[in-house]
């Protein structure tokens, strides 16, 4: 419930009391923001007293008479609007005068009223004003909630981003010490360190350019059927010359036929995602499952792999960004962080879920659900 | 007796690079990757000297843990390494001048330390200790 002050200015005793009455038990739901309005209503009768009402509380909704005994409510306005008050001025203009309310409107008020009105003009015109006034307060909070977590998204990326530099910079410094050895060969271990912090480096800024694709909304979505056979033996063949190199077999297990209406890029982001995780954080020798079904209206998958698993505290945090599960079974592995908080942002335009289900040393089973029809009502 | 040093990153390269480079300088290295690790390390061996990362689990995991540090060991000596430098432009000790006193930290230090660096501040706060040591005996 948001309460908003008015103060009416106004030098014509009946005026200001008429006014009063029309607003005092006023009050207004706005449905756009499920939200009720109510009003504090006060008054003054010169700009004396328009001073000394400013000083105890800012009003929200200014009702100024035009004419005023030892100023002009035109004086008021300028002045109100020399400051970045939030607050809308509503002029009240004496005589039917288009100029006045010209001007007024020109100098800076939300609207104006000619005198005489009635009390439902009144309360139209405050209704107006309220809405107007609320809802420009909500984009302002929403805007300044969203640079929030923008910055805090940079921060954390740039921590992530200085993260493998600073370990390849240490790692420089010590061959330049010649800190372990006078052949090259004892830096072999070095070596290799380098290459797995600046592959995961390179797996952060492609993940972050498919998760900005994704975010953006600028991208071109492209809602056609799309062969899913086709992209699970695509993410399949992707990752067989890694999986042959650690003797991991994969498993496909397809309808005939199986399509969805959906945009292909983001479908692919899921098989290729979820099917190179597997192979990634599989054991040697393991085995990879892929499988799709189709439910009704529902496409499911199921990438099931025989890896390290995860405790549940870690599944929970996994679909976060930049969350990365670290320990000395994924210490050789790369990873951003971001490709699985992708993938929850794209199956949320199918309306659907992913969810996973996970042993330590057992592995995990991620399973997607999508319901296509909804795809083109969600963006 | 060569002196023992407990290191806590959260960056594997980072905890490897320092024990090689104090181990190689000859001290005692004992590395773990977390608060939970360290705290169950500092109950089996009290160190001469504690680096900590910052940033670890939490954003303030190297305070929390330099303070509990602090308390069961009050005399050792705590090397802070930040990596707050790089990402504001400012020096962490410009960025809150009166964190010194709380932090609880004999020294802090912008990352990227190098290994000159390191092994220098590391035998400065284990004199410094020494010498403190000394005169209470």
């Amino acid at each position: 419930m948001d309460l908003l002050n008015i103060l009416i200015v106004d030098d014509e005793y009946g005026m200001r009391r008429g006014a009063e009455r029309a607003l005092r038990k006023m009050h207004l739901h706005l449905h756009d923001i499920n939200g009720d309005v109510s009003f504090n209503i006060r008054t003054a009768a010169d700009g004396r007293e328009f001073d000394e009402r400013m000083a105890e509380e800012q009003p929200d909704i200014v009702i100024l008479d035009y004419k005023l005994p030892d100023t002009t409510g035109l004086d008021i306005l300028d002045r109100l609007m020399k400051q970045p008050l939030d607050l809308l001025v509503i002029m009240i203009t004496a005589y039917a005068s288009l100029d006045t309310a010209v001007t007024a409107t020109r100098r800076g008020a939300y609207d104006f009223l000619a005198k005489p009105f009635t009390p439902e003009e009144l309360r139209g015109a405050v209704r107006k004003a309220a809405r107007h006034l609320i809802l420009q307060r909500q984009a302002r909070r929403l805007a300044e909630e969203k640079r929030q977590v923008r910055f805090q998204f940079v921060s954390v990326l740039a921590h992530e981003m200085k993260a493998p530099i600073s370990a390849i910079e240490g790692y420089l410094q010590m061959m330049r010490e010649r800190a372990v050895g006078e052949t090259l060969a004892d830096y072999d271990h070095i070596v290799d360190r380098c290459l797995v912090r600046i592959e995961g480096m390179r797996k952060l800024i492609s993940d972050l350019l498919d998760m900005t694709s994704i975010e953006s909304g600028q991208r071109q979505r492209v809602i056609a059927t799309v062969d899913l056979g086709e992209i699970a033996r695509q993410a399949v063949e992707n990752v067989k010359a890694e999986a042959a190199r650690r003797g991991i077999t994969i498993d496909l297990d397809l309808p005939e036929g199986a399509g969805i209406e959906a945009d292909r890029a983001e479908i692919e982001m899921i098989f290729n995602n979820l099917v190179s995780n597997a192979v990634k954080y599989n054991r040697d020798g393991g085995r990879v499952g892929v499988r799709v079904q189709e439910v009704e209206d529902e496409i499911r998958l199921d990438v099931e792999d025989s890896g390290i698993g995860m405790t549940p505290e870690e599944c929970q945090r996994l679909f976060r960004d930049f969350s990365r599960i670290k320990n000395d079974k994924t210490r050789h592995i790369s990873g951003s962080g971001l490709g699985l908080s992708t993938l929850k942002k794209i199956v949320t335009l199918y309306d659907g879920d992913i969810s996973v289900e996970s042993r330590p040393d057992v592995g995990s089973t991620f399973s997607v659900v999508l319901r296509p029809g909804s795809a083109n009502a969600s963006r | 007796m060569k002196k023992k040093i407990l290191i806590v990153d959260d960056d594997f390269d980072l905890l490897e690079q320092m024990t090689v480079i104090l181990t190689t300088a000859g001290y005692e290295v004992v590395s773990v990757e977390g608060r939970a690790e360290a705290e169950e390390k500092l109950l089996e061996f009290k160190p001469d000297l504690a680096i900590l990362d910052l940033m670890m689990e939490e954003k303030d995991s190297g305070f929390v843990l330099g303070h509990q540090i602090r308390r069961l060991y009050p005399d050792i000596p705590i090397l802070l390494l930040t990596a707050v430098a790089g990402e504001t432009g400012l020096s962490f000790s410009a960025l809150y001048p009166e964190a010194q006193s709380w932090i609880k930290a004999n020294r802090i230090m912008d990352k990227p330390v190098r290994p000159e660096q390191l092994r220098n501040e590391v035998h400065r706060l284990l004199q410094e200790a020494a010498d403190a040591g000394g005169g209470h005996a």
